[in-house]
């Protein structure tokens, strides 16, 4: 009997989840003794024609980590999802838009006249900026075309079940591959993390007041901060209240707050709105300007609560022409 | 919609004891404002989760009005002083996702102020037409655009279906 064939795929992702795949150590050979992979571009020399060449479904997982903005990244998800029993947002950025979805803050010229003409480090005194299409001497060379909205996965294409994570742990990873093996899935559109709130599995737990009482927001590095006591109550914006946990608390264990990967829980619309709800309502000033100068401690709102999940809010980009 | 029968919409998030009772009373007054509100009752302006008013945004409103008790009148002491935070806030959010900030207010309008409420939708829907449609889900529709295949709508985060409604109602 032939083994259940698994293919990853990355699009605008910056290899992080590859990388954790890898970080699965000696279980990945376990791994590799079950399936078939048939499609790995970090790792192994398939190619495109070679998927294309297969039958529909004859895959039984994708697991596609990055976010969704350029035709071709739109492509291969849509091949590989014809592909596939089982599409996989593997990663923040293909569950939620993640750090490349931060772009949403941005127009795609705006993006591209920083990167070709503005950045210190440029030496582009032509101003070339990249084509879709170049003649040279008879030869056409194409590129790939960058989408105006970057996407997360299911924005695009249907999606069977969500690893959340910036990288998802080695240990999400293997429950999922296993779950998969197995046939033991829980319902299509399931995220294959606990729905729970970090905090309840943060080392910390025990020193978060009831009454939070914001006086001031300081950041890491403004502040020398206490390893016991939770980040909230040391005037530190920590994303654990609003966040999924199932990470076992890596960044706070680290020392640093939480960040916000795992995206929302299920009962969850938006993770910038909520973390935003929860911090506002628990400043102690009732004054405006009060108000004001406590809320200055978070110079960059849309960057702190949507770091991960900005295509996945309920307003997924700028609006153009406004502020 | 052409621009000649396009008139803002507007929800409100009204309080329970103090704007939705004036908006009654102005109703009971016979006090006439423009019909461009609809209308929902809370318990308080502190129940305000920041995703209803974003929720509205992205399902086609123009403007999301809060009301809610004076500071100090809360019925719940502290609700009203929870919105006037998290409004900043949202307020500066909104404003770096390129959301003027005429298109979300908050006002203290107690259960007497029936002419408040005229005044200040009134007042609203002068500086929303001033303004323009926000029309989120036109802009949703328009950037998936950029597709071969299009979007894909059973996402969680699709683009949410307009509410159906004549423009001049």
């Amino acid at each position: 009997m032939s083994k259940p064939k698994v293919a990853f795929y990355w699009c605008a992702s910056c290899g992080g989840c590859e990388e954790a795949v890898v970080d699965l150590a000696e279980d990945i050979l376990g791994v590799v003794e079950a399936v078939d992979i048939v499609l790995w571009p970090v790792a192994m020399d398939f190619k495109k024609h070679d998927v294309e060449a297969m039958p529909d479904k004859s895959i039984v997982a994708t697991l596609l980590n990055g976010a969704i903005r350029t035709s071709e990244q739109e492509e291969m998800a849509h091949m590989l999802r014809r592909k596939s029993q089982y599409m996989i947002a593997y990663g923040a950025c293909a569950a939620s838009g993640g750090i490349p979805g931060l772009a949403n803050q941005f127009s795609l010229q705006e993006l591209l006249k920083f990167v070709y003409e503005d950045g210190p480090s440029n030496a582009n005194a032509a101003k070339t900026y990249p084509q879709t299409a170049h003649d040279d001497g008879g030869r056409r060379l194409t590129l790939p075309r960058l989408h105006e909205v970057v996407r997360t996965l299911d924005q695009v294409v249907d999606v069977d079940y969500y690893l959340p994570g910036c990288p998802p742990t080695p240990k999400l990873t293997a429950a999922a591959v296993g779950a998969l093996l197995s046939g033991n899935l829980p319902p299509k559109g399931s995220v294959l993390a606990p729905d729970i709130a970090l905090c309840d599995e943060c080392p910390r737990k025990a020193s978060k007041p009831t009454d939070l009482g914001f006086a001031e927001f300081q950041r890491p590095h403004q502040k020398l901060m206490d390893p016991e006591k939770c980040f909230l109550a040391q005037g530190v914006v920590c994303m654990g209240p609003a966040t999924r946990g199932g990470c076992e608390a890596l960044c706070v264990n680290g020392h640093m707050p939480c960040s916000g990967c795992f995206g929302g829980t299920s009962r969850v619309k938006d993770q910038g709105a909520k973390i935003l709800s929860s911090l506002a309502a628990n400043l102690v000033a009732k004054e405006e300007k009060a108000i004001a100068a406590v809320l200055a401690g978070i110079p960059d709102p849309v960057g702190t609560f949507y770091r991960y999940g900005l295509p996945a809010s309920l307003l997924r980009k700028k609006v153009p022409g406004g502020e | 919609m052409s621009d000649k029968t396009w008139e803002p919409r507007i929800v409100g998030f009204f309080c329970n004891w103090c704007t939705y009772t004036a908006a009654d009373l102005a109703g009971v007054s016979r006090i006439k404002y423009a019909s461009n509100v609809r209308i929902i009752r809370l318990m308080c302006s502190g129940r305000v989760d920041p995703q209803f008013v974003l929720d509205s945004f992205a399902r086609g409103a123009d403007g999301v009005l809060i009301g809610g008790c004076h500071p100090g009148d809360c019925h719940y002491v502290e609700g009203n002083y929870k919105c006037l935070r998290r409004h900043e806030l949202l307020q500066r959010m909104l404003g770096d996702m390129g959301i003027e900030p005429e298109r979300l207010r908050l006002e203290w309008i107690s259960a007497a102020e029936g002419d408040k409420v005229k005044a200040v939708i009134n007042d609203m829907v002068e500086k929303l037409k001033k303004l323009g449609p926000l029309d989120l889900p036109g802009r949703f529709r328009e950037w998936d655009g950029e597709l071969a295949e299009g979007a894909h709508a059973d996402a969680g985060t699709a683009v949410p279906v307009p509410v159906k409604e004549a423009a001049d109602v």
